[in-house]
């Protein structure tokens, strides 16, 4: 039983900070946007979060796929920063796009793959006919205390997946995750930032992880890397996905449509899934696509795409990535931080 | 601090999706939802519709001072809005004060409305802004 990709949205809000102005704040050397190979990340505005984020998103792939919110049987919304500890993120976005009240709904921590940790919970429900459709989001409005090295890259964005049987956009072949206990990042409990391991987030804990779940799904699927049209790998940063796609004998120009990191920054849970959702903008029919998310802590998901027919009727009715990164808006770092109420020093 | 958590939770349709009513029997449309239509009063015929949340400012004014809560938002715009189904409601609109005039295009977006203070809950509902094809 096929299931996969019924419809997908995407959401970036429109305002933008160079790097480099971060780093004219911070006195920091003008090699950083280089450095990490980010020039821009997005910034929400200040009445947006991970939860309007998710129902705009959710929006999208509702009206893209032409989907009958009432036949939506499961929502999960992955992030790293839902507004409230204790109150889901997932009933609101249920209620902003008209579902039934015969849905069942959580939301998912898992650092950056939350979402993608969903989309295989759906693919579940789905596949055992328990639902018809399910509803998956990443969305993050991550956050960076000032003056850290996360601030030049945390960033903001939601991507949100309908999984289903019939009329698929893109069916999804085959998942693989790795998974093992990393303290590479971290937030405690009511603490407003996380704490990382500094370099021990890259060796052990992101190449690892996405090395060992893209060898493993390879494998099952009996597939190489030259198989594939594009790949999409976790993009904390602009070098971590090109050093392992390379690493694992991907080209640069199979990552480059959905490698969104250097001009919006790091959605977290958001990012693989936009660096899909870029992805699909523009594949064509029976292309296949191979992503693989990463979340601190650590783990990584690892999914075998192939676009269908059904991809050039639904692509054009709602707005694509590019569509959002192309209405930027640049703020100083004066307003960003007033923007992110970030005065909480 | 008391929540206005129920009187909030009874007005999410209207919120989140600008859910109004629209009488079948001479075809006017209400926002806020009224149950009984005073054109056609025992003749009515009701039903629950959804805005589509495009219209255009009819009035507008910009708040450049705001009680603590709503501080971190100013400069920002409330105006009349005129659905194009008819209605008129009040609403934040979300763009730079030297964006806004009168009869611009708008259309809805989903925010945070407001937030009783850290604890309480966050407010979440249907705000407006500059609708593309209107912008010269
Ligand atoms: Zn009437």
């Amino acid at each position: 039983m096929p299931a996969g990709i019924v419809s997908y949205g995407a959401y970036i809000p429109k305002y933008r900070i160079r790097v480099d102005e971060i780093a004219r704040v911070w006195g920091d050397d003008d090699d950083i946007a280089r450095n990490l190979n980010v020039y821009e990340k997005s910034v929400p505005d200040s009445d947006e979060d991970a939860v309007t984020m998710a129902v705009e998103s959710a929006r999208n792939a509702i009206s893209r796929g032409e989907v009958d919110p009432c036949r939506i049987g499961a929502i999960y919304s992955g992030s790293e920063s839902h507004p409230y500890a204790v109150k889901p993120t997932s009933t609101i976005v249920g209620e902003a796009i008209g579902c039934s009240c015969s849905y069942t709904a959580a939301d998912f921590e898992f650092a950056c793959k939350a979402g993608t940790a969903a989309i295989q919970a759906c693919l579940g429900l789905v596949g055992s006919k328990l639902i018809d459709l399910g509803l998956a989001i990443g969305t993050d409005v991550s956050q960076g205390a000032p003056g850290d090295a996360l601030e030049y890259t945390a960033a903001a964005g939601s991507a949100a997946y309908v999984i289903g049987r019939e009329d698929l956009a893109a069916e999804i072949e085959g998942t693989v995750s790795f998974t093992t206990d990393t303290p590479d990042f971290w937030r405690r409990e009511g603490m407003p930032y996380p704490e990382h391991g500094g370099r021990f987030t890259g060796e052990p804990a992101y190449f690892k992880h996405v090395t060992s779940a893209a060898r493993g799904l390879l494998e099952k699927m009996g597939a190489r890397p030259e198989d594939y049209d594009y790949a999409v790998f976790h993009q904390p940063n602009g070098k971590f996905p090109i050093r392992v796609a390379r690493k694992l004998g991907f080209s640069k120009d199979q990552i480059a449509p959905g490698l969104m990191v250097p001009m919006i920054g790091n959605t977290y849970s958001g990012a693989a899934l936009i660096g899909l959702a870029a992805t699909l903008d523009q594949a064509r029919p029976d292309d296949r696509i191979f992503v693989t998310s990463f979340g601190s802590g650590a783990g990584s998901d690892a999914f075998s795409i192939r676009v269908t027919d059904r991809i050039d009727e639904i692509r054009d009715k709602a707005p694509s990535v590019r569509d959002y990164i192309g209405k930027a808006e640049y703020l100083d770092y004066a307003k960003y931080a007033k923007h992110k109420g970030k005065l909480r020093l | 601090m008391t929540s206005k958590a129920p009187r909030f939770w009874r007005c999410i349709p209207q919120r989140y999706n600008l859910i109004g009513t629209h009488c079948h029997n001479c075809g006017e449309y209400y926002f806020p939802p009224r149950t009984l239509c005073p054109n056609c009063r025992r003749d009515a015929k009701i039903e629950d519709y959804k805005f589509k949340g495009t219209g255009k400012v009819v009035t507008y004014t910009t708040i450049y001072n705001a009680t603590e809560d709503f501080d971190r938002m100013t400069p920002y715009s409330l105006a009349i809005i005129q659905l194009d189904e008819g209605p008129r409601l009040t609403g934040q609109v979300v763009a730079a004060p030297e964006e806004m005039r009168i009869g611009m295009r708008v259309k809805p977006v989903f925010r945070i409305l407001g937030k009783e203070g850290e604890r309480g809950i966050i407010y979440y509902g249907t705000k407006f802004v500059p609708a593309e094809e209107e912008i010269r």
